[in-house]
């Protein structure tokens, strides 16, 4: 019999109350009447079995009468719905978006086999945590380790392809046969590199991306054993990627074999190559790190002047992102949290508010045998349907809002650009919404018939219930401190990027457009062609009507980071040292009256600056401190890049590296003293023009002059340079853009909440303000008590989200750019806004609180 | 009240349990053992679809719970006693209604011989 007693509770408590103990006197019939022990046996199982079904079925039975009766309740209070479902909607939605970016950058396994055992290796020199390495330590460190299975190398590079329509720039890399099949990826046709394909003077073969053989290729299976042109030479197409296939960012569109042969690992401090290790199974990343450190120091013994302070670390795969895109992920998924945070509490004020107002009518069902625990239940289903329905359209919302995300998936990822809602997501977002729908809207029915007995039928509709004010004026404060965390925080960055925004970076971009025409090798070995292309071109941009100036440069500032040789003056010797090293430029003459680049003594280099004079060089101001901190520089001499140059002119410092770095000293060297073959790299690429007029205009006669002085030359990466600066804090503002939604989204539903908590008690004080009034209280009292409530909550929640705002900020210091995490003016607003929020909340109730009439408001009752 | 057709087609245990408390008010197990009897063993009631039904049909106003119970010595003090209502005689005389005319159907299609 306890048994099946027991089992009865599988039913809802209710009917189990209701019918327990007849289906219990059944039972004991049923026992009396079955013979033997088969017969008893057989009862049990179809008792079990039939309990089991129709426990199930009374609840659907529940929950059907439930939802109907909650469908009628919602639709008869279409103004109380519709907010419920729009805040939840809001919060999930945001929660929903951010979590697919997150999950998609952090915390999604990249897309390749074992990816969790995949690592990027790294030389570390003074000053330099991640320096690329030189083949020929890269051959050494493959040899000498044992932590990893299989390890590979690769070089970015850009190439000009032609013959495929109009000339194209495209980017892609040189990659060690060893590479694709460590990362487990199979071509989509055709096949990988092979071993034989990867040594100098094997014949040149390349692999397609998805997106390329679509672009060029036109998508066209027979393009496989046909050549590709690519820098003149032509190449035989063995394989096309899949679509999803990315590496080592998704703007990579070719791969070619590395080619290496013996002189290429002469240089062991020439370092370009990207190493790639797969850990063998069971081999932490710390064992293989310290590995490397031993590994490092045997090198460093064995070549102690090449190698001098020359370390080698391994980093996983998934952690080569940066982190301050690490770091302003999490911005956002705080900032997500606290609208779902005040979302959730502004549910469950909407539902206390409302459970209170029906207070009456939930008494009178309890009176009338309802039950409570079905009572709860019934506002139970209620708040979980608000939710679902709104968690759906919060779903809808993020798919929609994905897109616009795209901006933030960080570059440096082997992954495609937009996020996308999988399974994961979806399951997120679901347990999000019954959570909400439940803590929020359970806990509140709960509180609720707890205290619901018959006193509420006798108290009329002014019960009010001081706890649940008190309740309600918590939620209220919870709102108002979420959303000055999120103030203060978006204010913060907002802060930072103006900080960043107002750095000077040296040069003026106003006016100048770029483009680049890389000039491809062998065709252009020659010092005097590439002199012929430059004059030509430069000459003809310069006598357009509008144009006041062009120039070449080997990279633009911002685009390219690198390029950095050490530079000694006489007696030094060249050693691998921080201090000692500056970027190098080539430029044709013009190029710093172009972007209005300071000439602070000396002259511009000159077309007389050949490879027949003495090696001449422009150097900036940081460079002269560095050398010659108290003398003229002028004429002086020092080592640079295998010459002796000699310093002609000294021009102000530019931001090389980007906004918020420092950079190192520039050195710029004339176009016309790099040699026959010498550095095809730098070969002046970026092509400068500033102009007075239509710049459309200008533009399409550049591209004119171009194409006329070499038909199959690719122009790529056309824009101008003040877009390049902004760049520099686009990823910031495309951030601070959504903070800032949040951030608006959170005060509006906190201005909500502060307005529903005023009106709620205005409408359930009524009598007793008519009273008041009508006693003489003057008008500013009434205005005094309604406000009371609302600054009240208001001023705690200030102090909390200033608090916890200086916290949030405190771990957001390295994106502030120098800003303080105490940033008054930041505070000053945030808590302004704030107040604006609670009294724009609290105007409609005061002015209805103002607008009782006293004898009506007494006649109600 | 709604319409007693809004009701139809009758789940086959509720017309039962309708025909069971017809004549006089029973509790559960009578209502059981009335139900047996009537289709000769055909249909054994369990105690959960009896209690489902029944609930759902206090909800329809089908039947109704009598505080008026017969003499003290046939009763069991814990039992609840149903009584149909005068609603649950007009849904169970249209339910009636409803089985005559699809029998006289069938039988007008040849699928049915004799009497019914």
């Amino acid at each position: 019999m306890p048994l099946y007693r027991a089992l009865l509770h599988l039913y809802p408590a209710a009917f189990r109350h209701e019918y327990g103990e007849e289906m219990c006197a059944i039972f004991r019939r049923r026992r009396q009447d079955s013979a033997g022990i088969v017969g008893a046996l057989l009862l049990w199982v179809s008792t079990f079995v039939e309990v089991l079904f129709h426990a199930a079925a009374v609840h659907c039975d529940i929950l059907r009468q439930d939802l109907r009766y909650a469908a009628r309740a919602l639709s008869r209070e279409r103004g109380f719905a519709l907010t419920a479902i729009v805040v939840v909607a809001l919060g999930i939605g945001a929660n929903t978006a951010v979590f697919s970016l997150t999950d998609y950058v952090l915390l999604r396994p990249l897309p390749f086999a074992d990816a969790d055992r995949l690592v990027k290796l790294w030389e570390v020199t003074p000053g330099y945590s991640r320096m690329e390495a030189s083949p020929a330590n890269y051959r050494d460190w493959k040899r000498m380790s044992r932590s990893f299975e299989a390890m590979g190398s690769f070089t970015t590079i850009a190439t000009n392809l032609v013959g495929q329509g109009e000339p194209e720039r495209v980017e892609g890399a040189l990659v060690s046969a060893d590479l694709f099949p460590l990362l487990g990826t199979q071509p989509m046709a055709g096949r990988l590199f092979t071993a034989a394909e990867d040594r100098a003077g094997a014949p040149a073969t390349v692999l397609l991306s998805y997106a390329l053989w679509q672009s060029a290729f036109g998508g066209d299976p027979g393009v496989l054993g046909t050549r590709a042109i690519l820098n003149d030479e032509p190449y035989v197409i063995v394989g096309i990627m899949p679509r999803d296939f990315h590496f080592p960012t998704r703007q990579d569109e070719f791969w070619t074999p590395e080619r290496f042969g013996e002189s290429d690992y002469r240089d062991r401090a020439d370092n370009y190559l990207q190493v790639v290790g797969k850990l063998r199974p069971g081999t932490t990343l710390e064992a293989a790190r310290a590995e490397m450190r031993v590994v490092a120091a045997q090198l460093e013994r064995t070549y102690p002047s090449e190698n001098e302070r020359t370390g080698a670390v391994a980093i996983s795969l998934r952690d080569e992102l940066s982190e301050q895109s690490r770091l302003l992920l999490f911005a956002l998924v705080g900032a997500a949290a606290c609208v779902l945070l005040i979302a959730c509490t502004n549910l469950a004020n909407l539902l206390l508010a409302r459970a209170l107002a029906r207070r009456r009518e939930l008494a009178m069902r309890t009176a009338l045998g309802g039950g409570r625990e079905r009572l709860v239940r019934q506002l139970a289903t209620e708040s979980v349907l608000l939710a679902l329905l709104g968690g759906a359209l919060g779903i809808l919302t993020a798919r929609a809002a994905l897109p616009l995300l795209t901006r933030l998936v960080p570059f440096a990822l082997p992954v495609g650009a937009e996020p996308s809602l999988d399974g994961r997501v979806l399951l997120f977002a679901a347990a999000l919404t019954l959570l909400t729908g439940a803590a929020f809207g359970v806990l509140p029915a709960m509180r609720i018939c707890r205290g619901t007995d018959f006193t509420a039928l006798r108290e009329g509709s002014r019960a009010g219930g001081g706890r649940k004010e008190r309740l309600r004026a918590a939620l209220v404060t919870a709102e108002v401190t979420a959303s000055v965390v999120l103030l203060i925080g978006a204010g913060l960055l907002m802060r930072a990027m103006w900080r960043l925004q107002a750095v000077d970076p040296g040069f003026r971009a106003e006016g100048v457009i770029t483009l680049r025409t890389a000039l491809s090798f062998p065709r252009y070995e020659q010092t005097a062609r590439r002199h012929a292309f430059y004059s030509r071109v430069l000459g003809d941009i310069r006598a357009l009507p509008g144009v006041d100036n062009a120039a070449y440069i080997s990279f633009l500032p911002m685009t390219m980071t690198g390029g950095i040789f050490p530079a000694t003056v006489n007696g030094d010797t060249l050693t691998r040292n921080e201090s000692r090293s500056a970027s190098m430029r080539f430029v044709t003459p013009g190029f710093f009256a172009t972007l209005r680049i300071p000439l602070l003594a000396g002259r511009d280099v000159d077309e007389s600056d050949t490879v027949e004079r003495p090696f001449a060089a422009v150097v900036s101001e940081s460079f002269v401190k560095r050398y010659w901190p108290h003398d003229n520089p002028l004429g002086r001499h020092f080592q640079f890049a295998f010459h002796d140059r000699m310093v002609v002119g000294v021009v102000r410092d530019i931001r090389v590296r980007g906004l918020d770095r420092s950079s190192e000293p520039q050195v710029y060297l004339p176009y016309r003293q790099m040699g026959d073959g010498a550095f095809p790299f730098y070969a002046p690429k970026d092509l400068v023009v500033h102009s007075n007029g239509q710049q459309a205009a200008v533009l399409a006669a550049v591209q004119k002059i171009i194409r006329g002085a070499d038909a199959l030359q690719p122009i790529s990466d056309v824009r101008p340079l003040a877009a390049i600066v902004a760049e520099e804090t686009a990823p910031r503002l495309a951030q601070i853009r959504v903070l800032a939604a949040f951030a608006l989204t959170a005060f509006l539903l906190a201005a909500v909440g502060i307005h529903g908590l005023l009106a709620f008690a205005v409408s359930q004080r009524t009598r007793e303000i008519g009273v008041r009034i009508a006693l003489g209280a003057a008008r500013a009292d009434i205005l005094r008590m309604v406000l009371r409530d609302g600054l009240r909550a208001a001023g705690v929640g200030i102090l909390f989200g200033a608090l916890l705002g200086y916290a949030a900020g405190s771990a957001l210091k390295t994106l502030l750019a120098g800003v303080t995490p105490a940033d008054a003016p930041t505070y000053a607003a945030a808590a302004a806004l704030a107040l604006l929020m609670t009294l724009a909340g609290s105007l409609a109730p005061a002015l209805r609180a103002l607008a009782i009439d006293p004898t009506a408001a007494m006649r109600e009752e | 009240m709604d319409a007693p057709e809004s009701l139809l087609p009758l789940p086959e245990a509720t017309f039962h349990i309708l025909l069971a408390v017809a004549a006089e008010d029973r509790h559960g197990y009578a209502i059981i053992q009335d139900v047996a009897a009537r289709t000769a063993g055909e249909l054994k009631l369990s105690a959960g679809t009896l209690y489902r039904s029944i609930q759902r049909m206090l909800e329809q106003g089908l039947i109704e719970e009598t505080r008026e119970r017969p003499a003290p010595e046939l009763d069991d003090e814990r039992r609840r006693y149903y009584r149909i209502t005068a609603f649950g005689i007009r849904v169970a005389q249209a339910e009636t209604r409803r089985l005559a005319q699809l029998v006289r159907l069938a039988r007008s299609s040849g699928f049915a011989t004799g009497r019914a």
